[in-house]
C-alpha cells in the first residue's frame, strides 16, 4: 500500500525530469552542440547523484511550510501537483514544479486546517523572484567576462568550439547535480515526514539514511521522465525567448547550475555564511525560472534587443497560475481522497495555550500580556487557533509564529519497545541514548517540552550558539537527529 | 574529448593550407604577369601550372572541409557562414587563375608604356586579396581584428580602380588600334575583377563577423 501511495510521488518525479531537467540541456541540444542520447545520459546520472549525495538541503523548508503527516495525503498533494504540471505542459504553458508542488502544500494546509508558515512562505515567494534575478546578474557578469577574455586569449573559432561542447557536457552535468539536489524535495520532500524506510548499513561501511532510499527512488523517476519525454520540451527551450549562440548558451547553463547548487548546498550557504552572506534558505527553486532569468541576463546584455515579450508575459503568468491550480487541484483531490476512498489525509493538529506553554512563551521572551486572556484556551485545529489570535490587534507575525510552534500538541511517548530500533540505527551519541533512556515510558505533549527534557539529561542534545565552534554543522546534524527520533516517537491522532 | 580536439586541430591546419594556397596563388599571379610582360613564355608557363595546381588542390581542400564538418557537426552555429568564407574566397581563386589564363590563350599585345601601370594593378589588386586572406585568418583566431583586415581590401580595391581607370584612360589615348585598345580593356577588367571579387567577400566577411560575437 506504502509502495502504491509513493507512485504519485514517482508521477511528479517524472514530470520534473520531463520539464525541468530540459531545462538543463535544452540549449545545449537546441544549438546542437549536444546529442540528445549524450545529454539525457549525463542528466540521469547527475540528477541521481545530487539527489542522492544533497537532496536533503532544500527539502527542510517545504516541511516547514506544511508537514504533511500521513502518506495518502502526502500521496494526494503529489499527485495535484504532479496533475498541474502534466494540465500546464498539455496547454503548452510553461511550468515550474517548485511551485506546483508548494500551491498543492498550500492547497493541504487549507484542507486539514493546518496554519501556512507566512515566514517559510513568503521565503520561498521571494526566492521565486530572487531566483530568476539573480540567474540574470550572474548570466550577465558571466557574458561581460567571456567576451573580454575571449577578445583577449583569441581561440580558433573550431577550437572555442570543441572546448564550448566540453564545457556544456561539464556545466551540464553540474546543472543536473543541483537540479537533482535542490529539486528532488519537490518530488518527495513530501513523503519525508512519513517515509515508510528506515537506514540501511552497508557492511558497517557506510549508512544510507532513509530519506537518501526515497531520494533514489524519485532520481530514478526523474531520469526516466528524462528519456521518455524531455525530448519534446528540449526542443523549444532556448528558441522562443532569445536567440543563443553556443557560447551564450554554456553561460546561461553555468548560471542557472550555479543558482540551483546555492539554492540546495548546505556547504555552500555555510562558507557564504561565515563570509558574512546574510542567512537565505535553502528551498527548491525552479529551473525554468533560472533559465529564463539567464536567458534574459544574455538578452540585456546584448544590449535588449529582440526579447520576445509577448513569451515573457506568458511565461510570467504562468508562474503565478500554476501554484493557484495545484492548490485548487490539491484541496478538491484531497476531499475526494478522504470522502470516496475513506483516507487518512491528515493527522489532527490541536493547539492548546495552556499556563505550561505560556509560562515557555515567557521565557522566550515573549510579551505575555498579549496573550493573557487566552489561557488556558484549547483549539482542535491551527485554524481555528489563528482566527482568535486576529482578535489581537497588535501581534506581529514573529510572535505569531512563536505561539503556532509554542501551542501545537504534537504528543510523544517515548516507548521502550522503540528504543531497541533507534539503538540499532546507530544514529545517537551514547550520551543522548542514555538520555532517551532514562525517561522511558514518559509522555510529552509538546516537542520543545519533549527537547526541553532531554537537553536537561544531556548537553549533547542542546544546539550549539554562533559563537561556538563549527555551530552550524553540528546544528544541522543535531536537528537530524531531532527528526530522526520525533519520529520514531510521535503519536499519531488518526482524523 | 581528445578525439574532438584532434578532429578540430586537423581541420583549423586544412584552412591554414587552403588559404595559403590562395595567397601563393596571388604571388604567383604578379611574378606570371611580370614574366608575361618580360616575354619570358617558359617562367610564365611555369607560374601558369602553379597557379592551376593551386587551385585545384585548394577545391579539393575545400570540399574536405567542408565534408569532415558535416560529419563531425562542428560548429553548428556558424558552419553556413564558413562554408560561404571558403566557397566565396576560393572565387577569388578562381578569378586569379582565368585572369592568368586570359594572357596565357589570348596574347595581348601590350606596349612596354603600358607596363608599369598593368604591374601596379596587379600590385594592389593581389594586396587586396593578401589582405582577405588576413582577413578570414582573423575570422577564425582572432575576431577583433577582422575589420581592419577588411578596411585594408577595400583600400586596395579603390586603388585598383583607380590605376584601372587611369590605365584604360592611357589605352584608348594611344594610337594603337581600337580592335586592340577593346582587348587591353578586357585584360584590366579581367585584373580589376580580382579586388571586385575581395572586396565582394569581405563585405560577407563584416556581417559573418557581427553573427560570431558571442
Amino acid at each position: 500500500m506504502i509502495y502504491l501511495l509513493l507512485s504519485s510521488g514517482l508521477f511528479l518525479g517524472w514530470s520534473l525530469g520531463a520539464n525541468d531537467a530540459a531545462n538543463v540541456f535544452g540549449t545545449s541540444v537546441g544549438t546542437k552542440m549536444i546529442k540528445f542520447r549524450t545529454a539525457a545520459w549525463i542528466a540521469a546520472i547527475f540528477v541521481i547523484l545530487g539527489a542522492v549525495i544533497e537532496g536533503s538541503g532544500a527539502s527542510g523548508t517545504l516541511g516547514k511550510l506544511g508537514s504533511i503527516n500521513t502518506m495518502p495525503g502526502a500521496f494526494t498533494v503529489a499527485l495535484a501537483a504532479a496533475l498541474s504540471v502534466a494540465f500546464m505542459t498539455k496547454l503548452k504553458l510553461p511550468v515550474s514544479t517548485s511551485q506546483a508542488i508548494v500551491g498543492a502544500i498550500i492547497g493541504w494546509n487549507m484542507f486539514s486546517g493546518s496554519i501556512t508558515d507566512i515566514t517559510s512562505l513568503t521565503k520561498i515567494v521571494l526566492t521565486w523572484i530572487v531566483c530568476p534575478v539573480l540567474s540574470a546578474l550572474i548570466a550577465i557578469i558571466l557574458y561581460k567576462f567571456f567576451k573580454f577574455f575571449l577578445a583577449k586569449a583569441k581561440i580558433h573559432l573550431l577550437d572555442l568550439d570543441a572546448y564550448t561542447r566540453i564545457g556544456l557536457i561539464i556545466v551540464g552535468a553540474f546543472g543536473a547535480y543541483s537540479l537533482g539536489a535542490n529539486n528532488i524535495s519537490n518530488v518527495v520532500g513530501v513523503f519525508t515526514s512519513s517515509s515508510p524506510f528506515h537506514d540501511i548499513n552497508v557492511y558497517n561501511i557506510f549508512t544510507i539514511s532513509g530519506n537518501q532510499i526515497l531520494f533514489l527512488i524519485g532520481g530514478i523517476a526523474i531520469a526516466v521522465g528524462i528519456f521518455t519525454y524531455s525530448h519534446k520540451v528540449v526542443k523549444t527551450i532556448g528558441k522562443s525567448l532569445f536567440k543563443l549562440s553556443p557560447v551564450t548558451a554554456f553561460i546561461v547553463v553555468l548560471s542557472q547550475s550555479i543558482v540551483l547548487y546555492l539554492f540546495a548546498s548546505t556547504e555552500i550557504r555555510h562558507a557564504l555564511m561565515s563570509l558574512g552572506i546574510p542567512k537565505y534558505p535553502l528551498v527548491p527553486v525552479s529551473s525554468s525560472q533560472a533559465v529564463i532569468g539567464a536567458i534574459l541576463g544574455i538578452a540585456i546584455a546584448k544590449g535588449g534587443r529582440n526579447i520576445q515579450f509577448n513569451i515573457l508575459g506568458k511565461i510570467s503568468s504562468g508562474w503565478i497560475t500554476t501554484p493557484v491550480i495545484a492548490c485548487i487541484i490539491s484541496f478538491v483531490a484531497l476531499f475526494f481522497v478522504q470522502n470516496v476512498f475513506d483516507q487518512h489525509v491528515y493527522h489532527k493538529t490541536p493547539y492548546s495555550l495552556s499556563l505550561k506553554v505560556i509560562d515557555q512563551l515567557e521565557k522566550e521572551g515573549f510579551p505575555i500580556e498579549k496573550i493573557e486572556s487566552f489561557e488556558g484556551t484549547r483549539y482542535s485545529t491551527g485554524l481555528r487557533l489563528q482566527q482568535n489570535l486576529k482578535k489581537i490587534k497588535n501581534l506581529n507575525n514573529k510572535e505569531k509564529s512563536m505561539i503556532y510552534s509554542y501551542a501545537a500538541v504534537d504528543s510523544f511517548y517515548v516507548n521502550p519497545a522503540f528504543l531497541k530500533d533507534i539503538e540499532a540505527e546507530n544514529i545517537l551519541t551514547y550520551k543522548q541514548f542514555r538520555s532517551l533512556e532514562t525517561i522511558s515510558r514518559q509522555s510529552f505533549s509538546h516537542k520543545w517540552e519533549f527537547q526541553n527534557e532531554l537537553i536537561l539529561l544531556s548537553p549533547d542534545w542542546e544546539y550549539r550558539t554562533e559563537k561556538q565552534k563549527n555551530y552550524l554543522a553540528y546544528n544541522a546534524h543535531l536537528k537530524k537527529q531531532y527528526d530522526f527520533i520525533y519520529h520514531y516517537l510521535k503519536i499519531l491522532n488518526y482524523k | 574529448m581528445a578525439i574532438l580536439l584532434k578532429t578540430s586541430k586537423m581541420i583549423e591546419m586544412q584552412i591554414d593550407d587552403f588559404l595559403n594556397f590562395i595567397s601563393e596563388a596571388g604571388i604567383f599571379f604578379k611574378r606570371g604577369l611580370e614574366n608575361y610582360l618580360k616575354d619570358n613564355s617558359a617562367e610564365f608557363e611555369k607560374r601558369l601550372l602553379a597557379v592551376s595546381e593551386h587551385e585545384r588542390k585548394a577545391d579539393e581542400l575545400r570540399l574536405n572541409i567542408e565534408k569532415q564538418l558535416y560529419i563531425h557537426t562542428l560548429i553548428p552555429e556558424s558552419r553556413g557562414d564558413v562554408l560561404a568564407i571558403l566557397e566565396n574566397t576560393d572565387r577569388v581563386m578562381d578569378d586569379i587563375k582565368e585572369a592568368l589564363q586570359v594572357f596565357a590563350i589570348e596574347h595581348p599585345a601590350i606596349s612596354e608604356e603600358f607596363d608599369a601601370l598593368f604591374l601596379e594593378l596587379a600590385d594592389s589588386s593581389i594586396e587586396s586579396v593578401e589582405s582577405l586572406i588576413r582577413s578570414v585568418r582573423a575570422f577564425f583566431k582572432d575576431i577583433a581584428s577582422v575589420n581592419d583586415h577588411i578596411h585594408k581590401v577595400k583600400f586596395y580595391e579603390r586603388e585598383a580602380d583607380k590605376i584601372a581607370m587611369s590605365l584604360k584612360n592611357e589605352i584608348f589615348k594611344s594610337d594603337i588600334n581600337l580592335s586592340q585598345k577593346i582587348h587591353l580593356r578586357f585584360c584590366v577588367q579581367q585584373i580589376e575583377r580580382i579586388s571586385d571579387s575581395a572586396e565582394d567577400m569581405s563585405e560577407r566577411l563584416a556581417i559573418y563577423t557581427i553573427k560570431r560575437q558571442i
